[in-house]
């Protein structure tokens, strides 16, 4: 197992280099200014481009001015927003609200995977599993922000059974609408997996033997065939974490979560891309390591994994 | 062991003639993965319906004028936010504009975008697949971590930086930010699906007869390997659709161009007062997507034998 973490960890290594490499060089290889085409139509502050300027090191050579991007991105100086603020000041404090929204999202999507998934299983080629997934590809086919629009007008305009928009009163209930949404929009994955792996399980060994020595369904179904079909889910589960924690720019920007999707929402919108760009490294780093943990996990929980 | 002897029966050679074996195999309707396919698609009508709405928004997009006759840029700012009338089934948006004639010239953004993302991440995820699992070796280390590199980025999030410092806002450079980082999933699929066609014995033979390498990878293995391929690239056209659209909801999309994901985003300041230029292009887009998503599907359920067998 430690032969494994410590593989999977100098994997990482070249992606993250890579990965740093990657997006500093889209930004700063375009043709023009490049310091100019950060502030997009805005004709910025000569105080804030010196700053910026200092900041990129734009006098060195390209290689040069990647590994000072580096240094700064490790020691944590991300640099500031148009207003003056630390870029990692704002993302600190942002970072907790983005954790509970993806949390409860991942919470609920987790449970309707595996209800869903268990009865569309266990009713195999029923009507009951046919309206599912029919339910679940129609679900994930809408865009997330219509389906944020259509909840935020019908529920929460219109029926007035959760707030229209959070603000700053980010409790779990009030966040509770943006976090289904999301949950309903990608549950579909996890709801297959189960769904499969609950049909291959009836028919396993352990089942049958279980069904032979005198076991009730109601033993079986929930002991043997569910706790057994669950690994994937678990990993699928991990795995939309991980993404969501990079994807919430929509959901917060619609609902006015204060979380760093939100700050990421208004550097688009008010064409920061200098902000942009750092966070969106920012959470491209959070992803790899939330994958590699994703890995890890799925080490533990199914040993074939290590020896491969 | 009895010691009871055995009579071999040889049927006489008029009876099993091979001319007649040979008569029947080739009356026999000819057979193979597209035909069964295409059988197994026939008998459903999810796929009907899929194929009617993707045909309805081809039209839309190439002859905009068979639907509508009213010009989606004209406004009237009397009629701002104005309900349906006769000549405008779906009512007026903040500007004034008609919703239903914004819907229709909108489709051929929509789809400009989905296929020629499609087209790019293709042409970029089907080579790197292809050699990295066809080759094995320093070939696949290196075309597969540099894979790594572009699937650890969020996609959505590579083409928002790519959008926000990208000087010419359209539909080429939109399809290049998101086909530029689409393609490595696709090239991973594709690279698993050769690492088991490689070892199959056809694979062995055509090289036992002399073709080349490469030659027996084009040949035999990548037509052989396409099938989760054409499957991701379907549904991968939906996804382009839905990221364009929220590529130019959060501002960073297409300017100047009538698009669902742009209409969708002015309309969200009047939410309340007129949910209806907000609600249409947003039906436009989820069905669209849920066209090509359901094409995948069922193509996905269709060319594999044993998701058939198992219906």
């Amino acid at each position: 197992m430690l032969m494994y973490v410590v593989r999977r960890l100098l994997q990482a290594i070249p992606v993250f280099l890579g990965t740093t490499f990657l997006i500093y060089f889209m930004v700063f290889s375009m043709p023009g200014d490049p310091i100019l085409a950060l502030f997009g139509e805005k004709t910025p502050n000569p105080a804030v481009l010196e700053a910026v300027r200092a900041q990129y090191h734009l006098d060195q050579p390209f290689f040069m001015q990647y590994l000072h991007y580096l240094q700064n991105l490790l020691t944590g100086n991300m640099g500031t927003t148009f207003s003056g603020q630390e870029v990692s000041d704002v993302l600190a404090r942002a970072f907790p609200v983005t954790l509970k929204l993806v949390l409860m999202a991942v919470v609920i999507e987790f449970i309707l995977a595996v209800v869903i998934g268990l009865i569309s299983g266990l009713r195999k080629g029923g009507i009951i599993d046919n309206t599912n997934l029919v339910v679940a590809l129609v679900l994930s086919s809408v865009p997330p922000f219509v389906a944020l629009f259509l909840a935020q007008y019908f529920i929460g305009i219109k029926l007035g059974w959760a707030p229209v928009t959070v603000g700053a009163n980010t409790t779990w209930s009030a966040m509770f609408l943006p976090a289904l949404v999301i949950a309903l929009t990608i549950y579909v994955t996890g709801m297959r997996l189960m769904r499969g792996s609950v049909i291959e399980a009836q028919s396993a060994d352990y089942v049958r033997t279980a069904l032979a020595k005198g076991l009730t369904r109601r033993r079986i179904i929930p002991v043997h065939v569910a706790r057994n079909s669950l690994i994937p889910v678990i990993t699928n589960t991990a795995a939309s974490f991980g993404a969501l924690i990079a994807g919430t720019t929509v959901t917060e920007g619609i609902f006015n979560i204060p979380g760093v999707g939100k700050v990421l929402f208004d550097a688009i919108v008010r064409g920061e891309t200098v902000t942009v760009v750092s966070i969106v490294t920012i959470l491209t780093i959070l992803y790899i390591i939330v994958n590699i943990l994703v890995d890890l996990l799925y080490a533990v929980l199914d040993p074939r994994i290590r020896y491969v | 062991m009895s010691d009871r002897t055995i009579e071999h029966y040889v049927a006489p050679i008029d009876e099993n003639s091979a001319v007649e074996v040979d008569k029947v195999k080739l009356s026999e309707t000819r057979s193979n993965l597209w035909l069964d396919a295409w059988r197994d698609l026939r008998r459903r009508p999810l796929f009907y319906i899929a194929l009617a709405m993707v045909l309805v928004v081809t039209a839309a997009a190439f002859f905009p004028e068979w639907f509508t006759s009213v010009d989606p840029k004209a406004t009237d700012l009397a009629k701002s936010n104005g309900a349906p009338e006769p000549g405008h089934p779906l009512g007026f948006t903040f500007q004034g504009a008609d919703i239903y004639a914004r819907i229709i010239y909108g489709a051929s953004t929509s789809l400009a975008v989905g296929v020629l993302t499609m087209l790019i991440t293709g042409v970029i995820g089907i080579p790197m697949g292809a050699l990295a699992g066809f080759y094995g070796g320093k070939v696949d280390s290196v075309l597969s971590r540099i894979g790594d590199i572009f699937f650890s980025i969020p996609y959505f999030l590579a083409a928002v930086v790519v959008m926000s410092v990208m000087p010419s806002k359209n539909v080429l450079t939109i399809s290049f930010a998101i086909g530029g980082f689409a393609w490595a999933s696709l090239a991973r699929i594709l690279r698993a699906e050769i690492l088991q066609v490689k070892n199959l014995e056809y694979v062995m033979a055509s090289e036992a007869v002399g073709r080349s390498k490469f030659g027996t990878l084009v040949r035999h293995v990548l037509p052989n390997s396409l099938t989760p391929v054409i499957v991701y690239l379907t549904i991968a056209l939906g996804a382009a659709i839905t990221a364009e659209a929220t590529l130019s909801f959060l501002g960073v999309g297409l300017n100047n161009v009538i698009s669902w994901g742009n209409d969708i985003a002015d309309a969200q300041t009047s939410i309340r007062v007129a949910p209806g230029s907000l609600f249409w292009p947003s039906v436009a887009l989820t069905l669209t997507v849920l066209a090509f998503i359901v094409l995948g599907e069922l193509l996905r359920d269709a060319l594999d034998p044993k998701a058939r067998a198992r219906r």
